[in-house]
C-alpha cells in the first residue's frame, strides 16, 4: 500500500469517508510542547454547537450511572467511540413560566438564548453563538459558519437578534466555494503577498459606511436601528478586509483537498442528510484547522426533524405522534430509529474533532461543543429534562467522559458555564426561571 | 378592525370576512372609490433574492450567475415579501453579498473568451472605451458610474457621490494597473450600499396637501417597479420620476398602463403568486422513492412552473375571473408531469385540458398542491385542509396543542384504512376535534390524490369518501369542493389583503381597513381581474400618501431589532 500523505487523507475527509489514521504533523509550526504556536502564540479555543431534533426515549437514552463510570443505553451506544470526549447532562430543564409551550420552539430557544419565547413569532434576541463570537471570533476570516445537513437554508438555530437569523450554508459544493474559494489565504503559503483587490475593496468601503450614515438619518427609529446593524456588519468587513492584508498565522493542520464533486440530491432521507452531515462537517473541520472561523453551528436536522427513510411513510416528527408505543419495549421503535441515526452523526461529528491533529494533540482538546434538542419526549412535546451534550476540552478548560444529573435545575447552567469558559463576564444568563447565577462547576477543569 | 386583522379560525368552525360579501353587493363597475382610503406607511424593505436577480439581469443581463446571498426572510402576514420589512442583514448575510457582488463585478468586466465561446460583457456594459486599458479615465469611468449607477441606486447619483466614485475607480486601476479591475471595485461598492440593497421609502411635504407627507418620486418609482415588475425601475421610469409624472393623475395612469403591458409584469406577477401559495417550501421538497418512483427532481420542478404558468395564461394574458382559476381544467402539460398525471403529451411545455369529466379540477388538484401539502410518502388532509385555508383563504389555523398525543392516528385496527376512518378516530378526542374539523372536511375531498398527487379510488382496498364541506357549502368531491372554492368571499378577500400588503411591502394593520374594503368592492366589479385589481392600486394617490404607521403594526413588527446587548445576560 502506498505511504498515506496529509492530503490524500484530508481529501477522503471532504470526500466525506471515515478517517481512521492520525494525520502527519509538521512540529516546526509549534512550540516544545505541542501547546502553541511557534510565535508562542497559544492555540486558539472554539465554540461550537450541534442541534439535532425531537430529544429522546428516556428509559433507553439516559444512562443509570452518575459522573465518570457511566455505560451508554442503547439509544446512544452509537457514541461509544467519542465517550471520553463527550459530556451527556440529563434532568436539567427549561422553565416556560408563564409563556405557552411552543411546540418544537421552546425548548430549543431555551437552550440557545435562555428566554421562553411568547409566541410563534418570538424570537430569540441573540443567541448563545453569537455572544461567544463577540467575545472571541477576533482574527478570523468568518464571526461565525452556521450549517445545516438538512439541505435546507432556513435550518439554523442562530440569531443575531429577533429580526436577523443567520444564514445556514446547506450545500457542500458553495460551502467549499465560501470556504477554500478565490478569497482564501492558504496560512501554511511559503509566501505571502497581500491581494491588492482588497485593498481595493476596502477602500470603497468608506464611502458605503458613509451612505449607511446617511440612509440612518432619513428613516424612522426602528428601521435607524437596521441600518445600525448594517453599518456595524460593514465595520466587520472592513476588519475582514485588514486580515486578509496580513500574512495568517500558519496551520499545521490546514490542508485543503478538492471540492466535492456534487451535492447529495435534495431531500430528508436519512441517508442523504447523513451524507449532507458528514461532508459539511469534514469542511468544517478543516475550516477551524484552518482558523477561518473559531464558533461555528451545525444542525443535522430542524427542531421538528422530518428526516425519513426509505419505505416508511412517516418522517421523525410525524411518527413521533403517530406511531404507537410498543408496550413491550415501552418506547415507539421507529421514533428511536430515527433518534439512535441522528446519535451517530453525532457521534460522527465528535470524532471528526478528535480525529484532527492539532499540537500535540487534537482539535477536540481545543473546543467546546454544545449540542441541544428541541424536546425531551416529542409524542408530547415534552420540555422537560431535555438531553444536552457537550464535547471538547475547551483547551484543558473543560473536563469530558462525564454524565452529569441536573437534579432539575436549569438547563441554562450549561450556556452559562460555556460563556465563563469563554471569558464573557457575566454574572447570570437566562430570563425568569431559566435566569441561573450557577455554573456546573463539575465539568470545569 | 374586522376586514384587516386575519381570521383566526375558532374550535367551533370558521369565520368568514365580511369584505368580499360587499364585493358581491358592490355598485355598479366604475364607482369605485379607491382614492378614498389615506395613504400608507413608510417601510425600509431589504429586496427579495427574486427581487435582488431580476434587478442584477435587467442592469447587467440575464446570464449573469448572482449566487444566493440572502437570508431567507419570515413569511408575516401571509408574504415572505412582508417579511423583508423588518428583516436585519447580519454581518454573515453582508459577507456573502460582498462575495456575490465581487462575482456579478467580475463577470461585468469580463472581456470573453473566443475559445470558451463566453461574451465580452464589458463591450456592451460599459458605454465607453478606456484611452488606455491599462490605466485610470475619469471621463469613461464617470459616464458608467452616472449611467450604472443611477439604474443601481433608482435615482440619479449626486454629484459628489459619482466623483467618489469616480475617484475609486481611480485607484483601483492605478493600483491594480486596469481600468476594468478598478470599475469592478466600484461595481463590487455599489452591490453592497444598503440604499441599493435596501428599498426605503423616502418621503418629502406633499405640496398638494399641506401637512402631509407623500413619496418622493423616486421612491414611488420604485414601490411601482417593485410591485408590478418584482425588480428596481427601467431607465423609463426613473425619467418618468424626474419629469413629474408620477405626480398627476393623467400620468401615473399612464405609466402604469405601460409597466402593465410591459413582458416585466409577469416577472412581477409570478414573484407574488410564488410567494403566497409558499412555494419556497419546492426548494425542499423530495418524496420517498420507493413509494413515488415518478416524482422526480424534474417532476417537482415542473409542479411549482406549471402553476405559475396557468396563472400567467389565466390571470395576466387572458384576464380571466380570479376564482376562475380553482374550477378551470385548463393548464400545461410538459412530459415529467404527465407521468404523475397519467396522460399523453408532447416534448416541452404545451397547453393542456383535462377532459369535462376529470377530477382535475382547478389548482387545488394541480400537483403542485397536492404534492407540497403532503408527507413524503402519504397523503396529508390535514396539510392540505391548513393550506387552503391559510394560503388561500387568509384564515388562521391554530396550531396542535402541545401535550396531546396523537398516536390513534397509526391505529393498529386493521379496519382504519383509509385516511378518513383515521382521522375521524383522532376526532374522538376533543381536544384534537377543534382543530381537524376547520383542515379536514376540505382536506378529505382531496383524497382522491396521493401524496404525489396521482389520482386514486381507493387506498389499502377501501374505496375513499370524498365528500366534505366548506363554511356551510357541502359537496361531494373535488369538483364541488373546487366550486366552494369559487364561490367562497375570503378567496377574493384574501387576494385583495394580499397583493395589497405586497403592494406597499409590508404587513396591513387596521389602518389599511379603509383601502381593502373599497378595493374588495373594486375587484368586484372589474369582474375579479388581477391587472385591475393591481392597477387600481398603482395609479391611486394613496399609493403615494404616506401616513403614520398605527400602533397595533408597530406592536406586530415584534421586539426591537437590534438590542446593543443580549437581553439575558447581566453583568
Amino acid at each position: 500500500m502506498n505511504e498515506i500523505t496529509r492530503r490524500r487523507v484530508l481529501r477522503g475527509m471532504v470526500d466525506g469517508t471515515a478517517v481512521t489514521v492520525a494525520l502527519p504533523f509538521l512540529n516546526i509550526f509549534l512550540n516544545g510542547n505541542g501547546t502553541a504556536l511557534a510565535d508562542g502564540a497559544k492555540l486558539p479555543v472554539r465554540f461550537g454547537t450541534w442541534a439535532w431534533g425531537l430529544g429522546m426515549n428516556e428509559k433507553i437514552f439516559v444512562p443509570k450511572q452518575k459522573g465518570a463510570n457511566w455505560e451508554l443505553p442503547e439509544e446512544i451506544e452509537s457514541l461509544k467511540n467519542v465517550k471520553q470526549h463527550i459530556n451527556l447532562f440529563t434532568r436539567f430543564n427549561g422553565f416556560r413560566d408563564a409563556a405557552p409551550n411552543l411546540c418544537h420552539k421552546t425548548g430549543w430557544v431555551i437552550s440557545r438564548a435562555g428566554m421562553a419565547p411568547m409566541n410563534q413569532t418570538d424570537y430569540p434576541g441573540e443567541t448563545i453563538d453569537i455572544t461567544i463570537a463577540k467575545k472571541i471570533a477576533g482574527p478570523t476570516r468568518f464571526s461565525v459558519l452556521t450549517t445545516t445537513a438538512t439541505g435546507n437554508v432556513r435550518d439554523s438555530f442562530s440569531y443575531e437578534n429577533a429580526n436577523s437569523m443567520s444564514i445556514a450554508d446547506y450545500s457542500p459544493l458553495l460551502f467549499y466555494t465560501k470556504l477554500f474559494g478565490e478569497d482564501f489565504q492558504d496560512p501554511n503559503a511559503p509566501e505571502f503577498k497581500a491581494n491588492p483587490r482588497v485593498m481595493v475593496r476596502k477602500s470603497v468601503l468608506s464611502g458605503i459606511m458613509d451612505s449607511t450614515k446617511d440612509l440612518g438619518g432619513r428613516v424612522g427609529a426602528e428601521d435607524k436601528a437596521r441600518l445600525d446593524q448594517y453599518f456595524t456588519g460593514l465595520r466587520e468587513l472592513e476588519r475582514q478586509f485588514d486580515q486578509q492584508l496580513q500574512k495568517p498565522e500558519p496551520r499545521a493542520a490546514c490542508v485543503v483537498g478538492k471540492a466535492p464533486k456534487d451535492d447529495p440530491q435534495a431531500g430528508l432521507d436519512y441517508q442523504l442528510v447523513g451524507k449532507r452531515h458528514q461532508m459539511m462537517t469534514d469542511l468544517l473541520v478543516m475550516a477551524i484547522a484552518c482558523d477561518q472561523t473559531r464558533v461555528f453551528n451545525m444542525a443535522y436536522s430542524q427542531s421538528a426533524a422530518a428526516t425519513s427513510k426509505a419505505g416508511y411513510d412517516k418522517p421523525h416528527h410525524t411518527a413521533s405522534h403517530e406511531e404507537p408505543v410498543d408496550f413491550d419495549l415501552g418506547y415507539q421503535p421507529q421514533v428511536s430509529w430515527f433518534i439512535r441515526r441522528s446519535m451517530e452523526n453525532w457521534a460522527y461529528f465528535v470524532e471528526a474533532f478528535a480525529k484532527m491533529k492539532e499540537g500535540d494533540g487534537h482539535l477536540i482538546d481545543n473546543v467546546l461543543i454544545y449540542a441541544t434538542t428541541d424536546q425531551s419526549l416529542a409524542r408530547i412535546h415534552s420540555i422537560d429534562n431535555q438531553p444536552m451534550f457537550t464535547a471538547g476540552r475547551a483547551g484543558g478548560r473543560i473536563k469530558a467522559g462525564l454524565h452529569l444529573d441536573g437534579g432539575g435545575s436549569p438547563g441554562t447552567r450549561l450556556g452559562l458555564t460555556a460563556m465563563k469558559v469563554f471569558g464573557i463576564e457575566a454574572n447570570s444568563w437566562g430570563t425568569q426561571s431559566n435566569a441561573t447565577q450557577k455554573e456546573i462547576g463539575e465539568i470545569v477543569a | 378592525m374586522a376586514s384587516a386583522a386575519v381570521a383566526v379560525l375558532g374550535l367551533a368552525g370558521c369565520s368568514q370576512q365580511g369584505a368580499g360579501s360587499s364585493a358581491a353587493k358592490a355598485p355598479a363597475a366604475g364607482a369605485a372609490q379607491v382614492s378614498d382610503y389615506s395613504g400608507t406607511v413608510a417601510r425600509v424593505r431589504r429586496m427579495t433574492p427574486e427581487q435582488y436577480h431580476n434587478t442584477v439581469a435587467y442592469i447587467f443581463g440575464n446570464d449573469l450567475e448572482v449566487g444566493a446571498p440572502f437570508a431567507p426572510l419570515r413569511r408575516t402576514d401571509g408574504l415572505l415579501a412582508s417579511g423583508a420589512a423588518s428583516v436585519g442583514i447580519t454581518t454573515g448575510e453582508l459577507q456573502q453579498l460582498q462575495r456575490s457582488a465581487s462575482a456579478i463585478a467580475a463577470q461585468v468586466i469580463d472581456k470573453g473568451s473566443i475559445e470558451q465561446n463566453t461574451p465580452s460583457r464589458r463591450d456592451f456594459l460599459i458605454p465607453c472605451k478606456p484611452a488606455d486599458e491599462t490605466a485610470a479615465d475619469d471621463a469613461c469611468a464617470t459616464l458608467f458610474v452616472k449611467s450604472m449607477g443611477r439604474l443601481l441606486y433608482r435615482r440619479p447619483l449626486p454629484e459628489a457621490r459619482v466623483a467618489e466614485f469616480v475617484a475609486g475607480a481611480r485607484k483601483g486601476a492605478s493600483d491594480l494597473k486596469n481600468f476594468y479591475s478598478g470599475l469592478a471595485g466600484v461595481i463590487e461598492g455599489m452591490l453592497l450600499d444598503p440604499k441599493v440593497l435596501l428599498i426605503a421609502d423616502l418621503t418629502e411635504p406633499d405640496p398638494t396637501h399641506p401637512g402631509k407627507q407623500r413619496l418622493d418620486a423616486y421612491s414611488l418609482a420604485s414601490r411601482l417597479s417593485f410591485f408590478l415588475w418584482d425588480a428596481a425601475p427601467d431607465d423609463q421610469l426613473i425619467k418618468d420620476a424626474e419629469s413629474g409624472l408620477l405626480f398627476t393623475a393623467k400620468g401615473r395612469a399612464k405609466v402604469v398602463d405601460r409597466m402593465l403591458a410591459s413582458p416585466r409584469l409577469e416577472a412581477g406577477v409570478r414573484a407574488f403568486f410564488d410567494d403566497m401559495f409558499g412555494f419556497e417550501d419546492f426548494g425542499n421538497l423530495a418524496k420517498d422513492a420507493s413509494v413515488y418512483p415518478m416524482m422526480t427532481g424534474a417532476t417537482i420542478k415542473d409542479a411549482r412552473e406549471q402553476t405559475l404558468r396557468t396563472v400567467i395564461d389565466q390571470l395576466v394574458t387572458r384576464k380571466m375571473d380570479y376564482r376562475d382559476i380553482y374550477t378551470s381544467r385548463q393548464t400545461f402539460m410538459s412530459p415529467a408531469l404527465a407521468t404523475v398525471y397519467q396522460v399523453p403529451t408532447k416534448p416541452g411545455w404545451v397547453p393542456y385540458e383535462f377532459p369535462a369529466d376529470s377530477p382535475r379540477v382547478g389548482l387545488l388538484t394541480q400537483i403542485s398542491f397536492l404534492a407540497l401539502h403532503a408527507h413524503p410518502a402519504r397523503s396529508s388532509p390535514t396539510y392540505r385542509g391548513k393550506a387552503l385555508r391559510e394560503r388561500l383563504l387568509c384564515q388562521k389555523v391554530p396550531p396542535p396543542p402541545a401535550n396531546v398525543d396523537f398516536s390513534i392516528l397509526e391505529n393498529p385496527n386493521p379496519l382504519l384504512k383509509t385516511a378518513r376512518q383515521r382521522l375521524e378516530a383522532h376526532r374522538a378526542n376533543p381536544v384534537c376535534a377543534g382543530c381537524h374539523k376547520i383542515t379536514d372536511p376540505m382536506g378529505l375531498a382531496l383524497e382522491n390524490f396521493d401524496g404525489a398527487g396521482r389520482f386514486r379510488t381507493a387506498e389499502k382496498g377501501a374505496d375513499i369518501d370524498t365528500s366534505g364541506a366548506l363554511d356551510g357549502k357541502d359537496f361531494k368531491d373535488v369538483v364541488g369542493l373546487g366550486q366552494a372554492m369559487h364561490d367562497h368571499p375570503s378567496l377574493t378577500s384574501c387576494l385583495v389583503r394580499r397583493v395589497y400588503s405586497y403592494a406597499v411591502g409590508g404587513p396591513l394593520s387596521s389602518a389599511d381597513d379603509p383601502a381593502i374594503t373599497a378595493l374588495n368592492t373594486a375587484f368586484g366589479q372589474s369582474g375579479y381581474k388581477l391587472p385591475s385589481l393591481m392597477r387600481m392600486i398603482a395609479a391611486s394617490d394613496a399609493f403615494y400618501e404616506i401616513v403614520e404607521p398605527a400602533a397595533e403594526t408597530k406592536a406586530a413588527q415584534g421586539s426591537s431589532p437590534v438590542p446593543s446587548e443580549p437581553a439575558a445576560v447581566t453583568k
